[in-house]
């Protein structure tokens, strides 16, 4: 009894979490314009949002930034996240603590440092801003994804590897990077996310003629409710659905596979909550 | 090497994250005159009008509404998915993030579908012919729309931290006699303090400092702090007076967070004993 009444308590939760998305999907389908009754089964929508230059035009943006400046961000990061592990006393602390910034910063307070840096040294707002905007706030992520594996991995690998032949640079590429190459891939797929779904940093680093996904709905919603956004709300939606599924397929797939074989440590990465604690 | 690997970022970090905080506090320090500018605490006295003030007020009554229904909805949950309700654990902690994945945007404009006028919520409410329903543009709508969107935030710093409690020790309690109200009061609670605290951190910061959904859901005649700094940089242009509202928000932010560790800081000190 006691348990049914759980679950039921975790049910409504779900159903508060799941009802403002599962209407957008079936209004996505309406053919009634207003959204008060059921006009009948119409994939109108969809074909209007694929020939919607604007929002077409913003999704294209926001790929590419997002692409972009994730994989700068890990470059940048990575390489950070090595120098910082050797890196000690009161330098080390001061780095960590300017990593922070960003992180603990509300992002209107970072949206407008930023818009005020680039006003401030005359900088054309557009492409260029939104993008050095999108790497500044995700570098910190993926040094925070890097380090925890530099810590995990064993001190005398690097030490072996020279002793064995290798130059530094050859021992770092060999060795160093492939043992942390899932806090690499952490670090781009977070970046990568975190820039597609920005909306506040970008409001204030973008230009005329640049828009993003995130920007287009925003004007678009504040004039009111559109269908066309319900469709691409309900497309956006099945995607990362069947991405996060695909994920952890592999996921399951690969931990079985490690359990049966040798024994791993603990998988350990930064504090996200869209990752969960799983 | 190392020092080649840290300069790049070294650098970076400089230019986009220090300068661009240094001019915050210069703008927000300084007034222009005519001759070019000179420093001065004239932003601040101005937030201090009571017109700046009540939307200071309002902001921080809301997110404090907020996060209180964020805790009070989420520690349960929380509790009940860090117990043994469910078999497949996982699966149901995946369905509980799968929202979060979605665009903060498009959840936060679904909620216009749902309780806008001719929207589901009254259609609902006339197919049952209940009385109708206007809350779109209130208070209700924006917090509503903050308990939604942060919800997550609160139950999984206090899950994470609730599953890690060690079963042995609940069990002691019970065994020493502790009824199961006590064993939550005197074990599990203070157990899960961190995790109150950073989830009651992540859900106050960004329900402080958002525009979106009060402009949104609140219509824009409900202005939050959020949305007074975004007026004075994008549409009155006084970058003064919005630079100095974003150091008070830092500050209160700061505040806040150095309360909330002293917190959590005493109760692991009586935890010792």
């Amino acid at each position: 009894m006691v348990r049914w009444l759980k679950r039921s308590y975790i049910y409504l939760i779900f159903a508060f979490l799941y009802l403002p998305i599962a209407v957008l999907m079936v209004y996505s389908l309406n053919d009634a314009r207003s959204r008060g009754m059921w006009g009948g089964f119409t994939l109108r929508w969809y074909v209007e949002l694929f020939q919607d230059r604007t929002i077409m035009n913003s999704l294209y943006a926001t790929l590419i930034i997002g692409v972009s400046s994730a994989l700068i961000a890990t470059v940048i990061g990575t390489m950070a996240a090595i120098g910082i592990h050797n890196t000690r006393g009161v330098p080390k602390k001061l780095i960590m603590n300017v990593t922070y910034l960003p992180v603990l910063n509300p992002e209107i307070v970072t949206a407008i440092s930023l818009m005020l840096l680039f006003v401030f040294s005359r900088m054309r707002f557009g492409y260029i801003t939104l993008l050095l905007s999108h790497i500044t706030f995700n570098v910190p992520y993926v040094i925070l994804s890097v380090l925890p594996k530099l810590r995990q991995l064993n001190k005398h690998l690097y030490e072996a590897a020279l002793d064995l032949g290798c130059t530094p640079l050859q021992a770092l590429w060999k060795v160093i990077i492939p043992e942390i190459m899932p806090g690499i891939i952490t670090g781009l797929l977070l970046a990568f996310t975190l820039s597609i779904d920005d909306f506040v940093v970008s409001f204030f680093t973008t230009g005329s003629g640049v828009s993003t996904l995130s920007i287009t709905v925003y004007s678009m919603a504040r004039r009111g409710i559109n269908p066309k956004i319900n469709a691409l709300s309900t497309i956006m939606f099945t995607f990362v659905l069947a991405l996060l599924i695909i994920v952890n397929v592999r996921q399951a797939r690969e931990e079985r596979k490690e359990r049966n074989g040798r024994r791993v440590p603990k998988k350990d990465s930064p504090y996200d909550p869209r990752f969960g604690s799983a | 090497m190392k020092r080649l690997f840290l300069t790049p970022y070294v650098i970076w970090m400089v230019l986009f994250t220090v300068v661009p905080m240094l001019l915050v506090l210069y703008y927000a320090f300084t007034v222009p005159t005519e001759g070019g500018t000179t420093w001065s605490l004239e932003n601040f006295t101005r937030f201090f009008q009571p017109i700046y003030l009540r939307v200071f007020i309002r902001s921080l009554n809301l997110a404090v509404i907020s996060t209180l229904i964020c805790l009070l909805l989420g520690y349960p949950a929380a509790m009940i998915m860090a117990g043994n309700a469910f078999k497949r654990k996982h699966v149901i902690m995946l369905l509980f993030v799968v929202p979060m994945w979605m665009n903060f945007l498009l959840r936060t404009y679904a909620w216009l579908t749902i309780l806008e006028r001719n929207g589901f919520l009254n259609s609902l409410l006339t197919f049952f012919s209940l009385p109708r329903v206007n809350i779109l543009y209130t208070n209700g709508a924006v917090v509503l729309g903050m308990v939604y969107n942060f919800l997550p935030f609160m139950v999984l710093p206090i899950y994470s931290v609730l599953s890690k409690i060690d079963k042995g020790v609940v069990e002691a309690a019970g065994d020493l006699g502790a009824n199961p109200f006590q064993v939550f009061i005197k074990v599990i609670l203070p157990l899960s303090l961190p995790g109150v605290v950073s989830g009651i951190t992540m859900v106050f910061m960004p329900a402080m400092t958002t525009f979106v959904i009060s402009r949104l859901l609140g219509g824009g005649q409900f202005t939050l702090i959020g949305n007074l700094i975004e007026q004075q940089f994008l549409v009155v242009g006084d970058w003064g007076f919005g630079s100095a509202i974003s150091v008070v928000m830092i500050v209160v932010i700061l505040l806040s967070m150095a309360v909330m560790s002293f917190f959590e800081g005493e109760e692991k000190d009586v935890a010792l004993w």
